[in-house]
């Protein structure tokens, strides 16, 4: 019986905080090693399609990214609503599209140069025309690969907008 | 005296706050992102030196037109029933070579699956998420027949096996000798049922 009342009068012991640098470290490595360094901000609307026969892309060095897809607001004003293609941080005319591209695949790696993909990471909305314009021009410049980046989903929710 | 006692500790106690600050940095600059999508080839611009004639029966026509619908050989499809029409396409047999085919061996449909093509083309106005929904389909059609060959050779999927072959993992903890073989059986399911996908240019005429 006493026993269980002499430990009333003391006060409770704090919780030790010392371990919570530890653990947000370790939360931070986490995030470090897993996630990568956003390199565009977006200037175009940029909804991607869902499809379920997809490949991922491993080798981030030799992709090349292309963005289309209607620009956003703040620059509708001076650009319109049609679909827009976006590389890097600038809005591309299509007649300036090959030139784009070769310049970004000759700043690779020499032995990498042949193998580079380009992804095309194309709003829904969009139409097939500039596509096939874009698709043209990749052609003209012999840079064949091609990969259309989409979400994992089911494709008949595409459909449904 | 008072010397002896040491250094007086640092406090730590900021310790955390410090280390709050950057993760929250590192959460808000950074975004999770494995890119994924459909890989496709675009057919080289010169025309091959020598025309090679292609049986009319040995290619399946998909047209698209800009309200969304779909054309395949010569008649209305659904979207949903386009896979199973390709599949049916590409395994038909049609001239007996095909040992491990399964179709009809319809005379009107395609020879074997090493002839067989299929021609997408679209209009200029066709939507985006239409298109990509037709080509995932017509890949899945590819999918599902590999996969079906993968699975009575090798007991596991095509899909799986090529994962397997691509992954970066797998590189580093299989030796030659295996990488080498895993690759041998990508390339044979790859040649039973040759992915022939011809994206034809857009023509505003038909």
């Amino acid at each position: 019986m006493s026993k269980f009342n002499f430990k009333k009068n003391k006060p409770t012991p704090e919780v030790s905080t010392a371990s919570l640098p530890d653990i947000v470290f370790m939360l931070l490595f986490f995030f470090m090693t897993v996630t990568v360094m956003k390199d565009d901000s977006l200037k175009v609307s940029n909804d991607l399609p869902n499809a379920s026969e997809i490949k991922k892309l491993e080798k981030k060095d030799r992709l090349i990214t292309v963005y289309i897809g209607t620009p956003s607001e703040r620059f509708q004003g001076s650009l319109g609503t049609e679909p827009r293609i976006q590389i890097d941080d600038k809005f591309i005319a299509i007649e300036n599209f090959g030139a784009a591209i070769l310049e970004k695949i000759e700043a690779k790696p020499a032995q990498i140069q042949s193998f580079v993909t380009v992804s095309l990471k194309v709003d829904k909305t969009a139409s097939m025309g500039l596509i096939t314009d874009v698709k043209k021009e990749l052609r003209k410049i012999n840079a064949l690969k091609i990969n259309y980046t989409t979400f994992e989903g089911d494709s008949f929710n595409n459909l449904s907008n | 005296m008072g010397r002896r006692a040491g250094a007086p500790e640092v406090n730590a106690g900021s310790m955390a706050d410090i280390a709050f600050l950057l993760l929250i940095f590192f959460l808000v600059t950074t975004t999770i992102e494995t890119d994924a999508g459909l890989d496709r080839m675009l057919p080289p611009i010169e025309p091959p030196e020598t025309d090679v004639i292609i049986k009319q029966k040995n290619i399946f026509q998909v047209s698209i037109n800009k309200n969304g619908q779909l054309l395949a050989d010569d008649e209305l499809t659904d979207l949903k029933d386009l896979r199973q029409k390709a599949v049916d396409f590409l395994d038909n047999n049609g001239d007996g070579t095909c040992t491990y085919c399964k179709g009809k061996k319809n005379p009107e449909s395609s020879d074997n699956p090493t002839k067989a093509i299929i021609s997408l083309k679209n209009d200029r106005e066709t939507k985006y998420s239409t298109y990509i929904t037709v080509q995932n389909e017509l890949v899945g059609a590819y999918n599902e027949l590999r996969n079906r060959e993968a699975k009575r050779l090798y007991n596991r999927t095509f899909v799986n096996l090529e994962e397997e072959y691509l992954s970066p993992e797998s590189k580093e903890k299989l030796d030659e000798d295996a990488l080498d073989e895993l690759k041998a059986k990508v390339k044979r399911i790859q040649d039973l049922f040759p992915q022939k996908l011809s994206e034809a240019e857009t023509s505003s005429s038909n």
